[in-house]
């Protein structure tokens, strides 16, 4: 995993990435230019898009801040989107059984929703550690049986008042919404964005400034080594599952109390993927996940405006995200390429 | 030719059949191949005539291998050629090679475990991509009839020995029209009998008129074997004859000459540090049975024997990576038989493996990093400011060429374990090392070594396994010597040579 990386393989990759989504939108027989200002427009364009974007830029922050940790340990935590789902499960429990005022209501939602995502990911870990299932295998299964779970309960226990729905449980009481702030005309959700925010931040110093960031690295890198200078590898590993599982949890819970207001069967919103999306293109350091989240969250929202206006189907943000991810990749790998060309002949295979 | 070919049992198309009269030959030109810098080969040259069973002698590390892995298309030379019955091959790929008519059989067979012997057999044989079992089944057992083997076709290669596994080896390898086979250590993990099987086989192999290389560092088995040697040392050849050759004189050219270092200088030795008492350890195929050995505060213990032989194993087991079978292992007194690595580690024991990037060093993470990694602190945040200008001190006390940031994959071999030397806490009772000086420049392996032995006065203990002859009685007080996998021989460094323990390493003793 390279940590540092000159600007100009990048740019040239979006560029590229910009151009290859030109010449799709142009097969589907759409104006292309029209439809990118679309996206802009449909994510900045007012007051109420610029919130709708920031409250999708949340989840995406806190799944990235945690996948950020476990590919520090260098783990490939695929299990995100299990560890959303049952942190909203529990944040839903919380909102669902327990009365009283907001703040108390949203604080336990909030911590259900650390301790149900992180369970789910140390489960993921133990399999790991202990079972020797490779994390990408664990974690896919679990994100299985968390949507599973999730629409036993909506189907289920949870079902809606009258008649069981896909369309999820009943709203919550307002009692369980989290809070948001209004001005210019709009409802602001500065709770979740304080909360993506400081989990970035506090995953940067993690990484950066503590004895716990540095072994982690040293575990991510080369756990041989790092077993041999004495560092505990499997309670490390462990450790960046429950960071970046309690994360994810706290997004779910973003997910069920500040933005569907109940839980659904789709209550991922798909963060744990476009998450890894988010933190492969930042390079896996933090500092560079909010712009980058902000970036995919901003074509994500925006597309829904391709569908309404241009009659597009609105995966074509997906297609775009995943097309930046692609030659960007490339793009780094063929400058790491040519560096290790430059500096060496090849040695013994 | 014509004779060896009518005396065969084996009377085969294309079976080291040449056609003109003039016997076929491979001849191995000037071959070199660097690996940075190291010269693994430097201009390597030599010819093995049909029908001989040529041994290929040489110390680890000699080139051998490179040179075989030449020969069997996985490496490319960096110039040189080889020419086989008058053709200079191409040799880019193991495809190439096996069409060239040379067949390598590595020190594990290559063969698809879950796969039947008859899967095996018929795997990589050229032609259309349907599989033709049936004509496959007939050809193998044509070929196993001649070559004296006996196979059940539908046995899953698994279930078979390492013999029988060379065996389908050298069957398919005979049916892809081989006529060079190259035997890597062939007697590495087969039992007695399965040697002499081998040996019979190979013998007539050679008879039928192929060319047989046998690759090996035991002397004896090239003795009993071989009729014609090259040895190989530091990548070039150093002598070529037709066997018999006396011992002595292979074990010269093999290891060169070794002088005893007069200026050794043993340290006063202390109370036992490390105990192992009737211990046990079982590793693949290496078993270590019943060893008995101690170690005295200041003494430093050297572990002879070729790569593979047991050393390493034993050194992991005093480090606690490996738990005993049985018999205890105790340092200062206190038993830590069945204690983990990290309890290993609070005993004052600390093991240095000999890859340094690999099993020491983090690649990615700097020397600072790497010293507050090594560190006996807690404290939750780093001080990075401290943590550098203490990097600084240590980069000045070890002469290490860098600066606190550099990473530990820029620095040279030399100065990554110069690092590695400043990340051992000062307070060490047994220090178990593997290589310590190996691919250093002579300047940094004394360095090395004199960080090492001043550590013998505050009574730390010293094992190290080393390849080097003159490494181990420059420094040992005494010397274990490893030969296929268990205890072959211990010796008072003063009491003992450069001769003697090339023959031990050999797995000889001196007539």
């Amino acid at each position: 995993m390279t940590k540092v990386r000159s600007a100009t393989p990048t740019l040239i990759a979006l560029a590229a990435a910009l151009g290859a989504g030109i010449v799709l939108l142009l097969l589907m027989g759409a104006p292309p230019f029209e439809a990118l200002w679309l996206l802009v427009e449909g994510s900045f364009g007012s007051a109420s898009k610029i919130s709708a974007t920031l409250l999708a830029w949340s989840p995406l922050l806190l799944a990235s801040a945690g996948l950020v940790v476990t590919f520090a340990a260098g783990l490939w935590n695929i299990g995100v989107e299990g560890q959303i789902v049952i942190g909203a499960v529990a944040a839903t429990w919380i909102a669902r059984t327990f009365p009283g005022p907001v703040w108390l209501v949203i604080v336990a939602a909030i911590l259900a929703g650390a301790f149900g995502g992180m369970i789910w990911a140390l489960l993921a870990g133990v399999l790991k550690t202990y079972g020797g299932v490779h994390e990408i295998f664990g974690g896919l299964g679990l994100d299985f049986v968390a949507a599973g779970l999730v629409v036993y309960l909506v189907l289920g226990p949870w079902q809606r008042t009258g008649v069981a729905s896909t369309s999820g449980t009943d709203i919550f009481r307002e009692e369980a919404w989290m809070p948001t702030f209004e001005a210019f005309g709009t409802d602001w959700p500065i709770i979740p964005v304080v909360l993506g925010l400081v989990s970035v931040l506090i995953v940067w110093v993690l990484l950066r400034g503590t004895r716990f960031g540095l072994r982690l690295k040293a575990v991510g890198s080369n756990p041989k080594s790092a077993f041999l200078i004495g560092i505990p590898t499997n309670r490390y590993l462990l450790g960046a599952f429950a960071i970046g599982g309690a994360l994810a949890g706290i997004a779910g819970t973003v997910q069920v109390t500040a933005f569907h207001h109940k839980l659904v069967p789709s209550i991922s919103g798909g963060y744990g993927f476009l998450g890894i999306l988010v933190v492969l293109l930042a390079s896996f350091s933090a500092v560079w996940v909010p712009p980058i989240a902000l970036f995919f969250v901003a074509i994500s929202v925006g597309s829904t405006q391709l569908d309404l206006r241009l009659g597009l189907d609105s995966a074509f943000g997906g297609v775009l995200q995943g097309t930046i991810v692609l030659f960007v990749m490339i793009g780094g790998a063929w400058s790491a390429r040519r560096s290790s060309l430059s500096r060496n002949a090849p040695g013994e295979p | 030719m014509g004779e060896a070919e009518s005396a065969s049992p084996i009377a085969l198309s294309g079976f080291g059949g040449s056609s003109s009269l003039r016997r076929m030959a491979l001849e191995i030109s000037d071959i070199y191949k660097h690996f940075g810098p190291v010269r693994a080969n430097d201009g390597i040259t030599f010819t093995v005539e049909e029908g001989s069973l040529h041994g290929v002698l040489g110390e680890n590390g000699a080139g051998k291998s490179t040179l075989m892995k030449i020969l069997s298309g996985f490496y490319e030379a960096d110039s040189g050629e080889a020419i086989l019955d008058g053709e200079t091959l191409t040799l880019r790929s193991p495809a190439d090679a096996i069409a060239a008519g040379i067949g390598m059989l590595h020190q594990d067979p290559l063969v698809f475990l879950p796969f039947t012997v008859l899967d095996n057999f018929a795997l990589g044989s050229p032609g259309p991509i349907p599989l033709d079992r049936s004509t496959a089944r007939d050809e193998l057992a044509r070929m196993s009839e001649q070559l004296g083997f006996h196979f059940d076709p539908s046995k899953l290669a698994r279930d078979l020995t390492i013999g029988e596994r060379q065996q389908l080896e050298i069957t398919r390898l005979i049916w892809l029209g081989a006529k060079v086979l190259i035997f890597d250590e062939p007697t590495t993990g087969i039992s007695a009998t399965q040697r002499i099987q081998l040996f019979t086989t190979l013998n007539r192999l050679a008879e039928t008129g192929l060319i047989v290389l046998f690759v090996s560092h035991k002397l004896e088995e090239v003795e009993e074997l071989c009729d014609s040697v090259t040895v190989i040392r530091q990548g070039k050849v150093v002598f070529e004859a037709e066997m018999p050759v006396p011992s002595e004189l292979l074990v010269e050219k093999m290891f060169g000459k070794v002088f005893h270092e007069e200026d050794r200088q043993p340290a006063p030795l202390g109370g036992p540090v490390l105990e192992l008492e009737g211990i046990v350890l079982e590793e693949g195929t290496t078993r270590l049975d019943d060893l008995h050995l101690q170690t005295a505060a200041g003494e430093v213990v050297g572990l002879a024997g070729l790569e593979g032989s047991g050393q390493r194993t034993l050194l992991r087991a005093c480090a606690g990576l490996l738990d005993p079978s049985s018999g205890r292992l105790l340092v200062d007194g206190n038993d830590l038989t069945k204690t983990s690595y990290r309890g290993h580690l609070a005993a004052g024991v600390h093991y240095l493996p000999a890859g340094r990037l690999e099993e020491g060093l983090v690649e990615g993470i700097s020397i600072s990093e790497h010293l507050v990694l090594s560190a006996d602190d807690s404290s939750f945040f780093v001080d990075w400011k401290a943590a550098d200008e203490a990097a600084r001190q240590e980069i000045d006390k070890y002469s290490i060429k860098g600066t606190p940031t550099s990473p530990a994959e820029a620095l040279s071999g030399g100065n990554q374990q110069r690092l590695l030397l400043a990340m051992i806490p000062d307070e060490v009772r047994l220090l178990l090392l593997e290589h310590p000086t190996r691919g250093l420049d002579v300047e940094s392996a004394a360095y090395v070594w004199q960080r090492l032995l001043e550590r013998r006065s505050d009574g730390t203990s010293i094992i190290f396994a080393s390849a080097d002859l003159d490494e181990l009685l420059r420094y040992s007080d005494r010397i274990v010597v490893f030969f296929a996998g268990a205890v072959f021989a211990l010796r008072d460094t003063s009491e003992t040579d450069g001769e003697e323990l090339g023959y031990l390493i050999g797995g000889k003793e001196r007539v």
